[in-house]
């Protein structure tokens, strides 16, 4: 069996000397490593940005009809506080679209009619808060301060009186009702990146090699075409896999994105949409003829689908009910729901066994399909 | 130089090999030999063939019909010992432009087998020979044209094949590089591979042992230069080129 072992040995180290010259492609060409790396950092950071929770001097307009004793020291605690500024007094109640439209209020305080006689007679008056959920961070801190003064001078009137006042605070979240927040970019931004690695990168690189000709030469040698796939796909495994990791680090530390479900699985789930990407990579290449052929293919086929039909962008459920079943044949659409159960609600595994079984079986058929392309087209 | 016409054992075999694809014939049975040791000059203007024929010879299409044996192996049957024993040189320029030039010769050395001790020793030798060995460790992409070519011949003979087919290999370099390239190929020769060489440069025929001239996917005439031009009574292989290319 010396003679096996030694083919199976050799046969190792033309596929390691393979791998070996797909880095030295990836990482003598800067323009290669600024869309591998770049791309993911400077996302995560431009939705970093886009998270603030830093809460101050947030303008505040309110629309009082009482106009008493109550509602004013309330006004006036709010004011003093570091976090507010009521910067306005709305006339009507219609008015207060208007000023959120404009952009600048974060908050609107409307009280109730005759809150002041209310709360002292039957003990019971009502506010609204109307917050400004767009960020829905923000919102939510905005929305928690607000009823932390209220609450405040709730204590101290019981303090000062004996009677068992209650004001009912009512909080809306205004233009994101859904509380959709910048944690959701997280995952679909995974899955475009990833989209872009393995798939575009992917099909470029192994196209290149049909177009300067060296695809002909490796042919002509005793290396079996599945060995020149396979080097092929590991490297930017690999670097997918590292990506990932980086993106995950960056969500943690620089996102505050609470990555709460298992690791582990996490990583299976993440390395099987991987290999999907991969195998769609391996099917454009054998389909096309030009690197510019490639990434049409990949940016047309993939990248946009990855935008528009994964939830990334648009969400799923407010799509027309076509669009919703095309975006089912969007592998990144199941990563993404996936992705966010893992990772935002930290749902145990059982719950994405769906998305899971969906893109193995998507694994199973492409890399199919495009292993017997290879066989067809290269021997 | 030495020109071997007689030669006892051949090394490639061909006997009315075809390729179609589709209804179009490329290769219409063609029939011929080549010697051990020699250097063939496979003519024929764009589209005549040969590439095609060069390409079944070298296991990287299948054949239509008929049957071919290259350094003993069939190349239908066999195509990977057919490839284990050749070397290749293609038409467009092959090498990887952002490797160095020791990178090259050691990728392509280790695809073929050749263990690591022999390459760290015959790449030095190479590179020598070539003239390269201050270029160890520039990418290849920044080497002159003439430069790449020659360094593209020396890895596709680096693990010592029985028969090296080389497709239009000096395509758009000038005639003193041309000339310089031709000496490697004799020197080659001289060592005992095969050579097996399309090329359009009509000069570049006078240099073969024998020819071969393909007019639509058929040979039209083969043997040494100076009985072609005997035969065709011209004064040069460019004449008996076009007197053949003249007749369909």
């Amino acid at each position: 069996m010396i003679p096996h072992a030694k083919m199976l040995n050799s046969q190792c180290s033309i596929l390691t000397a393979f791998v070996q010259k797909e880095f030295y492609h990836i990482f003598r060409d800067i323009r290669t490593v600024l869309v591998i790396i770049g791309i993911p950092v400077f996302q995560i950071l431009i939705i970093g940005f886009a998270i603030s929770t830093n809460v101050k001097d947030v303008k505040v307009a309110v629309f009082d009809p009482s106009n008493d004793e109550a509602t004013n020291r309330i006004i006036n605690r709010l004011n003093a506080s570091e976090y507010f500024n009521v910067a306005l007094r709305l006339n009507t109640i219609s008015d207060a679209e208007r000023e959120f439209k404009k952009g600048k209020t974060g908050l609107i305080v409307i009280f109730g009619e005759n809150f002041g006689e209310n709360l002292y007679h039957t003990g019971d008056a009502a506010v609204q808060l109307l917050v400004d959920a767009s960020d829905p961070n923000h919102g939510q801190t905005v929305a928690s301060y607000a009823t932390g003064v209220i609450s405040d001078y709730q204590r101290e009137l019981l303090r000062e009186t004996d009677i068992p006042v209650r004001i009912n605070s009512e909080v809306r979240m205004l233009y994101n009702p859904e509380m959709r927040s910048a944690y959701n970019f997280v995952p679909g931004l995974m899955g475009l990146v990833f989209m872009l690695i393995c798939a575009m990168m992917t099909s470029v690189a192994i196209v290149r090699e049909k177009e300067t000709g060296t695809m002909e030469v490796l042919l002509a040698s005793p290396v079996k075409p599945v060995y020149i796939v396979i080097s092929k796909l590991v490297p930017y495994f690999i670097i997918s896999w590292f990506i990932f990791i980086l993106i995950l680090l960056l969500s943690v530390f620089v996102l505050d994105v609470p990555v709460t479900g298992s690791l582990l699985w996490l990583n299976v789930f993440t390395l099987l949409f991987i290999v999907v990407g991969l195998s769609l990579g391996l099917l454009i290449s054998t389909i096309v003829k030009t690197q510019v052929a490639a990434i049409l293919a990949s940016g047309m086929g993939l990248i946009m689908p990855v935008m528009i039909l994964s939830g990334y962008v648009f969400p799923i459920e407010s799509m027309p009910p076509v669009l919703q079943w095309i975006s089912g044949l969007v592998p990144a659409r199941w990563f993404n729901e996936g992705a966010k159960k893992l990772i935002i609600e930290g749902a145990p595994v059982r719950s994405v066994l769906k998305e899971m079984s969906i893109l193995l079986g998507m694994a199973v058929l492409i890399l199919t399909v495009s292993l017997r392309n290879i066989k067809a087209r290269l021997e | 130089m030495r020109h071997k016409t007689d030669c006892q054992l051949s090394i490639i075999e061909v006997e009315q090999l075809t390729k179609k694809f589709g209804r179009f014939t490329a290769v219409d049975r063609i029939t011929f030999m080549v010697g051990k040791g020699e250097i063939f000059g496979f003519l024929g203007a764009n589209g005549a063939g040969k590439t095609t024929a060069m390409r079944m010879l070298c296991g990287l299409i299948e054949p239509t019909s008929g049957k071919g044996f290259v350094a003993g192996y069939d190349i239908e049957k066999q195509p990977e010992m057919v490839k284990k024993n050749i070397g290749y040189m293609s038409q467009k320029f092959s090498l990887y432009e952002d490797l160095k030039v020791w990178e090259n010769i050691r990728l392509f050395a280790g695809i073929y087998g050749v263990n690591e001790k022999l390459i760290a020793r015959k790449t030095g030798e190479t590179l020598e020979r070539i003239g390269l060995t201050n270029e160890r460790n520039v990418l290849v992409r920044d080497l002159p044209l003439g430069w790449k070519q020659k360094l593209a011949f020396s890895v596709a003979i680096f693990h010592e094949p029985k028969i090296v087919f080389l497709d239009e290999p000096t395509g758009g370099v000038d005639p003193i590089t041309r000339r310089r390239f031709w000496e490697m190929i004799y020197e080659s020769a001289n060592r005992g591979t095969t050579i097996f060489v399309t090329t359009h440069y009509m000069d570049e025929a006078e240099y073969c042992n024998r020819v071969s001239i393909m007019v639509d996917g058929r040979i039209e005439a083969l043997d040494t230069p100076r009985r072609l031009k005997e035969r065709f009574r011209a004064g040069n292989m460019d004449e008996v080129f076009r007197q053949l290319a003249r007749k369909t």
